[in-house]
């Protein structure tokens, strides 16, 4: 196991804007066209987000997927959810990554079964995503849960999940200073559609000094949009947004339009932005290109 | 009380199988109030039964299922009727059920499931507010309890799928946290909001659970 630490823990903590981008593992175990759209977007990308069975749909298993990535040179940030494991597996499973060389970690609690496609299976929920932070960060300082010392304690980047946009915003805070309580370092947020709303969240974040990196959900069309806010648990897009590709000669052009225009402007109020493509990959490549192109004469806030 | 509900006719018609004729048992406590297992219910299965061809030969409506020397009891008072019957027939919850099987050598059927520990808000209507998960946390948050009303169980906060303090398995319903925060907000000392939670300790709910009270 080596001691140094990943290139988005690198860049984050040296001031670097970073893009990170989400893929989801395949159903099945042939992982062909999972690599070949993490190869495309790695050169855009300082690290590449491996979902875990996300939205309670059963894939592969992340940390296979992540290993596949680590081992094609290709920065993967492993999610992690305490939906389907208890707190050994949970342990087990960072210390397996730790071993393999992954490095970023994102700890979640997990969508609820009823999203997903195996309704009659039994939540774990054993521990909650603070908890699992907290497993995590005490791993690192050579102990599991059970207080006994490791044999080579994990060296890991520990990120959690934020959702600027849910209201009342003052219930999400106290958890949130939980999470960095317990050892987070960098927050990922559900897909921003509000500027505004993420500056409230910078606000409060910017004094803890945990690096924030924005969600930008990239949306095909009106349909999608709409059966995402009917879906998706903690997704809301507002109605313009929704105009705007209903009306849109080419919806697909549109949304990655869409994308930019919100990365641009929560850009002064995030250390980086993080892409959900959505299948639509070369997005990825026009936020990134719309990102460098912006001045920096924007108001921000100053996060370190 | 334990809610319980009657499961699909058609499953028990299968659950009772080879067997010609049945002896009926209910519970004059939760299957009662449930409407799942009290006299009417007994009286509404003899009635069926006895019009899908099989011979009923008695019925028990036993104070408190759950209470096992009480049902070795009224099943030796109805010795002939059940052994007449080629099974028995239980109209009550898990425990019911087991009192009865324990009781006896005959077939046992469970007619019920059941669903959780509920309050009674009204009459026919129940909800479940506590889990029995051998541990109360309910000093810390606000009398509302995450563990059962969070749809996750989650002891820390509200979870990402939170919005407009709705869950996010069903966007009518209150988001446990959201209505802990509001209460514990009442609350001049607010720190309990603030106060990690650790994991729960599942140690201290043995699995099958026991109590032998000290004398």
């Amino acid at each position: 196991m080596t001691l140094e630490i990943s290139r988005l823990q690198q860049k984050l903590e040296s001031g670097k804007f970073v893009i990170t981008a989400e893929v989801c593992p395949p159903k099945g175990s042939d992982c062909s066209a999972f690599i070949a759209s993490a190869k495309e977007l790695a050169p855009l990308v300082d690290a590449v987000n491996v979902t875990d069975n996300q939205g309670a749909h059963m894939r592969i298993s992340p940390l296979a997927a992540a290993s596949l990535l680590q081992r094609d040179g290709i920065e993967p940030i492993f999610q992690l959810t305490c939906r389907d494991r208890n707190r050994l597996a949970l342990q087990s499973d960072l210390l397996g990554a730790a071993a393999l060389g992954i490095k970023n970690v994102l700890l979640l609690t997990g969508d609820h079964l009823s999203c997903g496609d195996h309704k009659e299976a039994k939540g774990v929920f054993d521990l909650d995503a603070v908890q699992l932070i907290d497993a995590a960060s005490r791993l690192c300082h050579g102990e599991d849960l059970a207080g006994r010392k490791l044999q080579g304690p994990p060296s890991l980047f520990i990120g959690a999940a934020a959702a600027p946009e849910a209201e009342p915003f003052e219930l999400t805070l106290f958890k949130l200073r939980k999470k960095i309580h317990a050892g987070a370092r960098f927050f990922q947020t559900q897909a921003i559609f509000n500027p505004a709303a993420y500056r409230r969240f910078q606000e409060v974040m910017a004094p803890q000094g945990v690096k924030t990196i924005a969600g930008i959900l990239i949306l095909k069309s009106a349909g999608m949009a709409r059966f995402i806010n009917a879906n998706i648990p903690g997704l809301r897009i507002p109605e313009e947004i929704i105009a705007e590709l209903e009306s849109a000669s080419d919806p697909r052009r549109t949304g990655i339009e869409l994308a930019c225009r919100l990365a641009r402007e929560v850009q002064p109020f995030c250390h980086g932005i993080h892409v959900m493509p959505m299948g639509v990959d070369e997005g990825v490549g026009a936020i990134v290109a719309a990102l460098s192109n912006t001045s920096d004469d924007k108001e921000s806030i100053p996060c370190r | 009380m334990i809610v319980s509900r009657q499961k699909p006719f058609a499953e028990i018609l299968d659950a009772i199988d080879g067997s010609s004729s049945v002896f009926l048992v209910g519970c004059t406590k939760c299957a009662t109030v449930c409407k799942s297992g009290g006299e009417e219910e007994i009286w509404q299965m003899q009635e069926a039964l006895s019009s899908a061809g099989f011979e009923v030969t008695g019925s028990l409506v036993i104070d408190e299922a759950c209470h096992m020397l009480r049902v070795g009891r009224d099943l030796r008072s109805k010795q002939q009727m059940v052994t007449d019957a080629g099974a028995i027939i239980v109209m009550a919850c898990g425990a019911g059920v087991q009192s009865v099987s324990a009781a006896t050598s005959k077939k046992t059927i469970a007619a019920l499931d059941s669903l959780f520990l509920g309050n009674i808000r009204r009459f026919g209507q129940f909800e479940q507010k506590c889990s029995l998960c051998g541990e109360c946390l309910l000093s810390r948050t606000g009398g509302i309890c995450p563990v059962t009303a969070c749809a996750k169980g989650i002891l820390n906060g509200p979870c990402g799928g939170m919005d407009n303090g709705k869950c996010e398995t069903d966007p009518e319903a209150p988001c446990a946290w959201a209505e802990i925060f509001t209460q514990l907000q009442e609350d001049p000392d607010g720190s309990m909001l603030e106060s990690y939670t650790p994991p729960k300790d599942y140690g201290k709910l043995p699995k099958p659970g026991k109590l032998k009270l000290a004398k």
